[in-house]
């Protein structure tokens, strides 16, 4: 009886189209990644069980542990010509450098006054920033914060229907959104410091937001509900 | 190791050609799959989270004109304060020496779980509960569509028999306490919440409480 060949070469299987189909997933999902910007202020929000996303085109508010607000604005244009708009009405002069690295900020917490200052500071520099006060909402006295969501609504606006008019006369889809205002505030803050910042937004007649939260079970710190 | 032998004695003369060798031209994948995937299972896993959940929420207009305060049906208030303590009455605020004669409010305290607020949302909000599950009883067995419900559940939450639920906080309740609240109420099926300020006789009561 013939005895039966055993191949002597380890069994392997061909992993070039395993690979080919890793890398392409890489490649999507690094193209498709979008990188949180450094914030300024660590923030942890409280669980809900909502499940809903947070809109892509958003004004926003961030409240930190000690109510100190800050201010952001997810539109890039938007965000630049807000920054035109504040310097001319607080007299703060921005040279074109900042104003391009002020793009690239995500939110920030310091007055008007510091912010040259602020852009200028590396980001590591930021972290110890003196001094980040959060952006001063004093209604009657000093009300910057009104200010940034007011002149950055408006653009954010603007961009918004220049940008749907245009895809109309294309004939196109248009799939953009409109800007939305949001409010993420630390679970501990005190709520009262939230209501301040609410109570902006109402001042100027805008009453819907979105509460930003982490969904339920996902927080690091445990809550009243558990 | 034939191989080597032969190339190197190099005494069988036939030519002075070397040989390609006859070895596959193959490469270990293994560490470069087990790379690819890592970085894969990086990216997924940071672009699925990166993306905050949001809860949508109106607030009241501020009235242009002062308006009468009317009594609301099915009314529960709620009250925040410090070290996550929640009260809550129902129906109207009754002070201590009104002149109509009623009982005056008392407090009562809950917690905030499934056995506090979570009961007392339930029961109070009976309507809306069973409505909405005799709906959902329907959408399992397909006699409406989803849109359909999302619009009766709406309907059956603004219905009059529903509760509705005023959310009132002091200066010291933590913001964790009042997305607590919202979240419960979400929970519940409340759908005529609002945040609003805490009147004085309210404030006084609390204090008593909390003291």
């Amino acid at each position: 009886m013939p005895k039966i060949k055993v191949p002597k070469s380890a069994p392997s299987i061909d992993m070039t189209p395993m690979v080919d189909l890793a890398f392409l997933l890489v490649t999507f999902f690094m193209l498709t990644a979008s990188f949180r910007m450094a914030e300024p202020v660590v923030v942890d929000p409280p669980s809900s069980v909502s499940d809903k996303l947070l809109p892509d085109n958003t004004i926003l508010v961030t409240v930190d542990e000690g109510g100190r607000p800050f201010f952001g604005i997810s539109n890039a244009e938007a965000k630049l010509k807000t920054l035109t708009t504040m310097s001319e009405k607080y007299k703060v002069k921005f040279n074109a450098e900042q104003i391009k690295k002020f793009g690239g900020l995500s939110s920030f917490g310091v007055a008007i006054k510091d912010l040259p200052r602020y852009i200028d500071a590396t980001e590591t520099q930021r972290l110890k920033f003196q001094p980040q006060k959060g952006i001063p909402n004093d209604s009657l006295n000093d009300p910057q914060l009104r200010d940034w969501i007011l002149y950055s609504a408006r653009e954010a606006n603007a961009v918004y229907l220049r940008e749907r008019d245009k895809a109309k006369e294309a004939g196109k889809d248009f799939k953009g959104e409109k800007p939305r205002y949001a409010i993420k505030a630390d679970g501990k803050a005190k709520y009262i410091s939230v209501k301040g910042v609410i109570k902006t937004f109402t001042d100027m007649e805008i009453y819907r937001f979105n509460l930003i939260t982490s969904l339920e079970g996902g927080s690091s710190t445990p809550t009243a509900h558990k | 190791m034939a191989e080597i032998a032969e190339g190197g004695g190099g005494g069988h003369g036939k030519s002075g050609k070397k040989r390609a060798k006859k070895q596959s031209t193959r490469i270990d994948m293994t560490p470069m799959v087990d790379l690819a995937f890592l970085l894969l299972t990086f990216f997924v896993m940071t672009s699925t989270f990166s993306k905050p959940k949001s809860m949508e929420i109106s607030f009241p207009a501020k009235p242009k004109e002062a308006q009468p305060d009317v009594e609301v049906k099915n009314g529960l208030t709620v009250i925040l304060t410090k070290d996550d303590k929640v009260f809550y009455y129902k129906g109207q605020f009754n002070a201590r020496d009104n002149k109509d004669g009623k009982v005056p409010t008392e407090l009562t305290e809950t917690q905030l779980n499934n056995e506090g607020l979570h009961k007392v949302l339930l029961e109070l909000n009976d309507y809306a509960k069973t409505e909405i599950a005799k709906f959902e009883g329907k959408l399992k067995r397909k006699e409406i569509q989803d849109s359909t419900f999302k619009r009766m559940a709406m309907e059956a939450k603004g219905d009059k028999k529903s509760l509705t639920v005023l959310i009132k906080t002091d200066d010291k309740a933590t913001y964790r306490n009042v997305i607590d609240i919202v979240d419960e109420l979400n929970i519940c099926y409340v759908g005529k919440y609002v945040i609003i300020d805490m009147s004085a006789p309210e404030y006084a009561l609390l204090n008593e409480k909390i003291k």
